[in-house]
């Protein structure tokens, strides 16, 4: 190759594509991790109790896993995914060490995070992430699976926020898809960025900096889950179509916000209280 | 049962506001946007109008145009399966209440102005959307004609709105309206393409303060809307 | 789509805002509710405000009692629109069922709203001698040809200085015979005379001898006043 040539594009030559996966299951009366497989920057660990938990606080019979990205990212180009299987019975906590950044790509393009998750017939999922924080100019598709038995449960929450400090976001999708049995129960699509016209209007989310969700589903819930309850001017508690609260809200930032979704949590009550 | 002129004029007619199936009493998410205090002008209309016909106006453009589909090859068994999918997509207990009890308004408007044996078939309470849709196939209209007519009945409704709980000029909002013809048609194209692929496809765009202001809205006192 | 099941006698209560039709109601079902399964809607202008009043008197249980709300457009709701309160009043016939009398009340904005035939059996129409003496006279499709007028509050008369027969009489002159009935709470015999009409138009529309009528539609109007009051339909 000529010095004189363009330059191979630097962001193409470095995709990453890394293909994770977890599972967990029900083995003498306790949880326990039956596969683990981390993939270049996506590492998992098995960990300990870190700060609040709902519902399994500080059990020792859990399967507790620690998600870290190993690098920042994804950028621009990368595709992650991640597979995770909760086995009947089995109760798996999957925490993050820190918050996700999205970065845009030398040379653009898109990046994306697939996460396909089953919860298994009387397991427990809780999936305490950290934020995502889509940069400036990044350009990132987050698309997560659930499929939950009809008698399992799960609790999640999901932070996006929209740009590092002072600066726009780039665009950002984040597709949660919950089946209950196979059938739909929750399926979003959140978008903001450049390419998603009135996001920042008052329809979606106006002037946040900082967006997310709590999903709660709990099978004892099928003939009364809580009521609706808009418990703050930017963040309401609702019952969806089926034994499932989504609690939604915005905020100037994380910290705001983190405390508008734990608010909507301590309001369930036990055993979901952290 | 397609229309061989094309069907405008009945496209007309079931996007018309002026259809008797109660949609004046709502303002699409708009009066409590502006409660919240989150529209003050008319540049926050034209963002809220925007923004909610590229989530709400979208998701319910995409199941008029996939009931639609449906209805006009009289396969309506699969209809129950996409009320599942829109409540998947509608987090609010009180939006859903909404679009079901507009759609059941709808269906007794329609079952009366044109009768045909699909309206008996849909459930105790259907969506909007899903009635909208088996309205356009009953009338010959094709799955685009109607996500537009939902695209625009809403979107005009909200529109229409504005000018009972803020201090507008009706020809600002009319031209809100025109700015948006494109966006509208863009979007029923879109509607339309996903109409025909599988149910789990269609659009599902969030909108979280639309959910969060309609849970508030049911719960104030005084209010002219009742959406 | 309800046609098979039993269909109540359907009367709407008419009138401008605070001349009585909320307590109109009210006395109807004080005083007919041993004698007919009775059904209340009403409709509002902002929120919920007459079924509250209604439910907190506790003249029928609250669940025979429901609000439609109306967005700002009550006229529309009883006349060009009438989907969700024939909704409404089918929906109490059917969790209800069987009702002898379902009363609608409208949300009043004006004088000259009366109810659509394809909503109510037979309509009252309400006006009060505080909105002086002179309103009969006007006349008005609601004045002139709903089933019964009435001229409420007339204990009131000597107090806002009307002549209660003189504003009788202009009524009964604006009717060409139709009945007019003036009352007030505080005359238990004009009490008795409302309930006397709603028994009577109840068995003749049981025995199917009653036909509805259409007071005929709303003057032509336009809002001088109120700049605000723009609509997402037309007036004819
Ligand atoms: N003095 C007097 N006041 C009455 C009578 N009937 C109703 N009112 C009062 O008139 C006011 C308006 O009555 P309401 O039934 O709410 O009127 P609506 O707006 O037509 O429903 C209330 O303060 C009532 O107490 C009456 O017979 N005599
Ligand atoms: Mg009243």
């Amino acid at each position: 190759m000529y010095v004189s040539s363009p330059p191979e594009p630097v962001g193409l030559a470095n995709r990453m594509t890394a293909r994770a996966a977890l599972a967990t299951e029900l083995s003498g009366g306790a949880s326990r991790i039956r596969a683990l497989r981390s993939d270049g920057p996506l590492v998992l660990r098995p960990s300990h109790p870190k700060g609040a938990e709902p519902l399994t606080h500080r059990r020792p019979d859990v399967a507790r896993v620690s998600l870290a990205a190993g690098t920042a990212g994804p950028l621009g180009g990368d595709d992650y995914a991640l597979s995770i299987h909760v086995g009947g019975g089995s109760t798996l906590v999957l925490q993050e060490v820190s918050a996700m950044l999205v970065l845009p790509g030398a040379t653009g393009g898109r990046s994306r995070t697939a996460v396909d998750i089953r919860v298994e017939s009387g397991a427990t999922f809780v999936w305490w992430p950290e934020p995502i924080i889509a940069a400036h100019r990044c350009d990132h598709e987050h698309d997560i699976r659930i499929e939950i038995a009809p008698d399992a449960r799960m609790i999640l929450r999901e932070e996006a926020i929209l740009g590092r400090h002072g600066e726009m976001p780039g665009d950002f999708a984040s597709r949660l898809r919950i089946t209950r049995g196979g059938l739909p129960l929750y399926d979003q699509r959140l978008r903001f960025g450049p390419g998603a016209e009135g996001a920042d209007g008052p329809a979606i989310l106006g002037d946040a900096g900082a967006v997310g969700s709590v999903i709660v589903v709990d099978p004892v819930w099928v003939d009364d889950a809580p009521p609706a309850l808009p418990f703050h001017r930017d963040a309401a508690r609702t019952p969806l179509a089926g034994p499932a609260v989504a609690i939604a809200a915005i905020a100037a930032d994380s910290l705001a916000l983190r405390r508008l979704l734990s608010r909507g949590v301590q309001d369930l009550g036990a055993p979901w209280a952290a | 049962m397609a229309r061989a002129a094309g069907g405008s004029a009945a496209l007309l007619l079931l996007a018309d506001g002026r259809l008797p199936a109660g949609g004046y009493a709502h303002s699409g998410g708009l009066e409590p946007a502006v409660t919240a205090g989150r529209i003050t002008d008319m540049a926050g209309v034209e963002r809220f109008l925007i923004g909610r016909a590229e989530t709400a106006g979208l998701t319910a453009a995409a199941f008029a145009a996939a009931a639609c589909s449906r209805a006009a090859r009289d396969d309506l068994s699969d209809l129950s399966g996409l009320e599942a999918e829109l409540d998947a997509r509608i987090p609010s207990p009180e939006l859903r209440t909404v679009s079901r009890n507009l759609g059941r308004q709808l269906r007794r408007a329609m079952a009366g102005i044109h009768p045909h044996p699909h309206y008996a078939t849909l459930g105790a309470a259907p969506h909007q959307p899903i009635v909208m849709g088996v309205a356009a196939a009953v009338l010959g209209l094709g799955p685009r004609d109607a996500a537009l007519a939902i695209l625009h009945e809403t979107n005009s409704g909200a529109a229409a709105a504005a000018a009972k709980v803020l201090r507008v000029d009706p020809f600002e909002v009319h031209a809100i309206l025109a700015r948006m013809a494109d966006r509208l048609d863009r979007l029923a194209g879109e509607a339309a393409a996903a109409a025909a692929g599988p149910a789990c496809d269609l659009p599902a765009p969030a909108s979280p303060l639309a959910d969060i202001a309609a849970e508030h809205h049911r719960r104030t006192h005084v209010r002219l809307f009742a959406s | 789509m309800t046609e098979k099941t039993p269909r109540s006698l359907r009367l709407g209560v008419a009138g401008p805002v605070g001349t009585g039709k909320s307590s109109v109601i009210a006395t109807l079902c004080r005083h007919l509710r041993d004698e007919f399964a009775l059904g209340v809607i009403t409709n509002d202008i902002y929120t919920d405000e007459d079924a509250r009043f209604l439910k907190s008197a506790g003249v029928l249980p609250e669940e025979r009692i429901r609000a439609v709300e109306t967005g700002a457009c009550p006229h529309t709701a009883i006349r060009d629109d009438v989907t969700m309160n024939l909704m409404a009043v089918e929906d109490m016939e059917r969790d209800f069922a069987p009702l002898d009398i379902v009363l609608v009340e409208s949300g009043g904005d004006n004088l000259t709203a009366t109810f659509s035939p394809a909503l109510v059996d037979a309509q009252l129409f309400v006006l009060d001698v505080a909105g002086g003496g002179d309103v009969a006279r006007k006349g008005g499709p609601g004045i002139a040809r709903a089933d019964l007028l009435i001229i409420n509050k007339i204990d009131l008369g000597p107090h806002v200085d009307v002549d209660v027969a003189q504003m009788v009489a202009d009524a009964e002159g604006a009717r060409e015979g139709k009945p007019v009935l003036a009352l007030s709470r505080k005359h238990p015999d004009t009490i008795e005379k409302l309930c006397d009409w709603v028994r009577q138009l109840h068995a003749a529309h049981a025995a199917g001898h009653h036909t509805p009528v259409d007071p005929g539609p709303m003057a032509p109007h336009h809002h001088p006043h109120d700049s605000n009051h723009a609509h997402g339909h037309s007036h004819d």
